[in-house]
């Protein structure tokens, strides 16, 4: 029985189940609501409730567990030989097993007995129906695939069996239950409170499955690298792992693609904040609602252009741009017409992620000025204070925590960006102080160590889990720096 | 429109007249919340500005600072003057104004910084201080008159916040007070308070009068009668009826003011 069928034999279970526990709840109230304690509705989403959520739970919860019981199973199936294997060759082997298994379902079983006694079948009969073999497969792989299909099956009838009966159960106990005293609505607020409980607990369990993903796989990339030669290493060149090759030596220096990220987010941040502060003030404090009501719209329609977009533009306009006027300059200062901006520079990037970041900073700022209380302002205008001096004095430091957070905010996104970095300030990774040179950043080199043809477990492509374990604790660092900053003023203030 | 306002102008001539309102209008759109209104605001006296709710007692006590002009939509006419001075003269400088008719507000609302640089506040601004010193001994002065320096004086520099109501509110006046003004204009300053705040702010208004000229905005009845020595009653957008507190409360003219001040509007 395929899960979708499950899933809507429950659901009709559970639906049948509402209007039975409504019915009841009328019937044993002598069809009068006013003689229930819960509005006759509650009653019938008690037992939809039960009827529903303990078998879906459990069938999630098999669905989770039941391929790893399979998995073992199936590899303690495998030639001795074949299991001593080292770790990765196995799980080739077993992933061969699984194509051949898909492909041995759509068989006939006269087909299947041929191929059992004849390993050389197998290959072109899986081809007919579509499934491509790597290698020509062996015999007993037939053995463990076939095992695999029953113990699949089996697991499934199980599961089918199991789900079906726990939801008829379910609605039977809940229907039981009901009588006109019994609190349904107080109950269903508890698979409310259930729910709401299993969304947050798959939202933290996801983080932490990414979080230990990644710290896995940078520990096995530290185990080729030393930290000290990651951390402290001032040259970024990788080389390139061909397939086999996986000892060939690269430097892995984090230092300069930091450099470059902290550069190109430094420049950006010079040009966001004051203008995208300026604006919000302006649009908080001064502009007539007319104005606002126009520009604020716009100014969020801006922050929503995809970062791509921007790269272009860097690309084609701010690069050349810059290029040739510096090339003008030059002419003008020396007489020497060469250009000291080149086209892609940190300059050209952190410039054009800056336009990118003010709307952004504009607009988070504005929603937190306008929350200062209006009666702040008034204290302020009413003992002879100007607009301006209530802004500084008053509006700023009761909104900094907030400001401070959103302009952390702003530069955890300035050092996670790529698309501009890429297309406005190349990706060379160097070290330098001249903003007007090629850098680049730690996302970008995420981006090209992860992309082409490379196996998975040279240090070259390690690294870059260990590039993103550095980017999380850099953004980890700006935010709890903000959540200080916040407490700081909190307890200052109020 | 304001034919039936009946002023008893002999009992408030012999007083000093610090400010007067002469047909204000006041329309916020297209809604008029105030029609030809005049009152004399007699110097060093308390004037309790009651009526129902909406009829334009905080419209006509906003107007006498220009904190109006804070809101787009507002327009006010008519002459308003200061010490003989229309205070909406192009000429008139609406921040020195308010430096000079200060404004306390319903809900007390010290600035989120400490109780010392509150009340620093109007002096910084206006460079009143000369020195460190100087500043300090303004804030003193400023606490002291305020009522409220006993009780502060170890904590100056917590937060203004973290003050109870009643302090609060006592620290908006001695932020008022800090910046020397001449007027003082309070929209119903204790009626985020209980009973012993209330009480100890009308006794400071009462002590404050010697110094300044007082306005205040009240729903107590008991309150206008307390602290003010000249009562303006407004209904529906007009002065009904302006006079002594004592002829207001005892003798009142207009059978709307007799209606409103034994409770019969609301
Ligand atoms: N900012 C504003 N925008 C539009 N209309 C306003 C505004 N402020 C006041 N009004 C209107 O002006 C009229 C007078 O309001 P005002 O606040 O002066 O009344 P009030 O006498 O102070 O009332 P209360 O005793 O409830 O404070 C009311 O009808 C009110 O709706
Ligand atoms: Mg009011």
């Amino acid at each position: 029985m395929s899960l979708l069928s499950i899933f809507l034999i429950v659901l009709c279970i559970a639906i049948a189940g509402h209007f039975a526990g409504r019915s009841k709840a009328l019937s044993s109230a002598n069809g009068k609501a006013s003689g229930l304690h819960s509005l006759p509705a509650y009653y019938g989403t008690y037992v939809l409730s039960w009827a529903l959520f303990p078998p879906m739970a459990l069938m999630a919860l098999w669905l989770v567990i039941s391929p790893s019981v399979i998995s073992n199973a199936i590899t303690s199936t495998f030639p001795v030989e074949v299991q001593s294997l080292d770790p990765a060759k196995t799980s080739l082997i077993y992933g061969t097993v699984e194509s051949i298994a898909d492909g041995l379902r759509q068989l006939n079983p006269d087909q299947i007995t041929e191929v059992s006694k004849d390993i050389s079948l197998l290959k072109p009969l899986l081809a007919e129906n579509g499934i491509a073999l790597a290698s020509d497969g062996e015999a007993y792989m037939v053995t463990s695939a076939l095992t695999m299909i029953s113990t699949q099956n089996t697991s499934r009838l199980l599961l089918s069996i199991f789900v079906i009966g726990i939801s008829l159960l379910c609605a039977f106990y809940a229907y039981r239950k009901i009588e006109p005293r019994f609190r349904a609505r107080n109950r269903v607020e508890r698979f409310m409170l259930a729910g709401l409980i299993a969304a947050s607990t798959i939202a933290i369990l996801t983080t932490l499955g990414i979080f230990a993903s990644m710290v896995t796989e940078t520990g096995r990339f530290f185990s080729s690298v030393p930290p000290t030669e990651f951390f402290f290493g001032i040259t970024w060149d990788p080389r390139f792992a061909s397939a086999g090759d996986t000892g060939s030596a690269g430097q892995f220096g984090l230092i300069p693609l930091l450099a470059g990220t902290l550069y190109i987010a430094l420049v950006a941040m010079l040009v966001a904040v004051p203008i995208g502060l300026y604006a919000a003030i302006y649009m908080a404090e001064y502009a007539s609602p007319t104005l606002r009501s126009i520009a604020k719209p716009l100014l969020e329609v801006l922050a929503g252009i995809p970062t791509i977009v921007y790269g272009f533009f860097a690309l084609v306009t701010v690069g050349p741009f810059l290029r040739d006027i510096s090339a003008q300059i030059a002419g003008i200062a020396t007489g020497d017409v060469a250009n000291f901006i080149q086209a892609q520079s940190v300059l050209t990037a952190g410039l054009v992620m800056g336009i990118m970041l003010i709307p952004f900073v504009s607009s988070l700022s504005d929603d937190i000025i306008t929350q200062v209380p209006g009666a702040m302002r008034d204290g302020s205008l009413g003992i002879g204070a100007t607009r301006s001096e209530t802004v500084r004095r008053v509006i700023l430091p009761a909104a900094l925590p907030g400001i401070v957070g959103a302009l952390l905010l702003t530069a955890s996104r300035a050092i996670g960006e790529t698309m501009i970095v890429v297309l406005a300030a190349g990706i060379a990774a160097r070290i330098s102080i001249n903003p007007f040179e090629p850098m680049t950043t730690v996302t970008v080199k995420i981006v090209s160590q992860l992309t082409g043809d490379l196996e998975f477990t040279s240090p070259q492509t390690l690294v870059a889990f260990a590039l993103g374990m550095t980017l999380f604790f850099l953004t980890l660092g700006l935010n709890v720096y903000a959540l200080y900053i916040v407490r700081k003023y909190r307890e200052q203030y109020e | 429109m304001n034919t039936n306002i009946k002023q008893a102008e002999i009992d408030i001539s012999d007083q000093y007249e610090k400010m007067r309102g002469e047909k204000v209008n006041v329309s916020y759109g297209d809604k008029q919340a105030l029609f030809d209104v005049d009152v004399s605001i007699a110097a060093n006296k308390v004037t309790a500005l009651i009526g129902p709710s909406g009829c334009g007692k905080s419209t006509f006590l906003r107007c006498l600072n220009r904190m109006n002009d804070t809101i787009d939509i507002c327009k006010v006419t008519g002459t308003i003057t200061l010490d003989n001075e229309d205070i909406y003269a192009p000429s008139v400088d609406v921040v020195e104004l308010r430096a000079r008719v200060g404004m306390v507000f319903q809900k007390p609302n010290p600035f989120p910084k400490s109780i010392f640089e509150n009340v620093a506040y109007g002096p910084r601004i206006h460079g009143l201080a000369n020195s460190k010193a100087d500043l300090e001994e303004m804030v003193v002065t400023s606490l002291q008159k305020a009522g409220l320096f006993s009780e502060v004086k170890d904590r100056m520099n917590e937060p203004g916040t973290g003050l109870s109501g009643g302090q609060q509110q006592r620290l908006c006046i001695a932020r008022a007070i800090a910046v020397q003004p001449d007027v003082i204009l309070m929209d119903e300053p204790c009626s985020a308070l209980d009973p012993i705040a209330t009480a100890t702010i009308e006794t400071l208004i009462d002590e404050l009068r010697e110094k300044y000229t007082i306005v205040i905005v009240t729903h107590s009845m008991q309150q206008a009668a307390r602290v003010s020595q000249n009562t303006a009653f407004f209904h529906l957008g007009e002065l009904v009826e302006f006079g002594t507190t004592d002829q207001i409360f005892t003798a009142p003219i207009d059978q709307r003011t007799q209606n409103y001040i034994t409770g019969r509007i609301g």
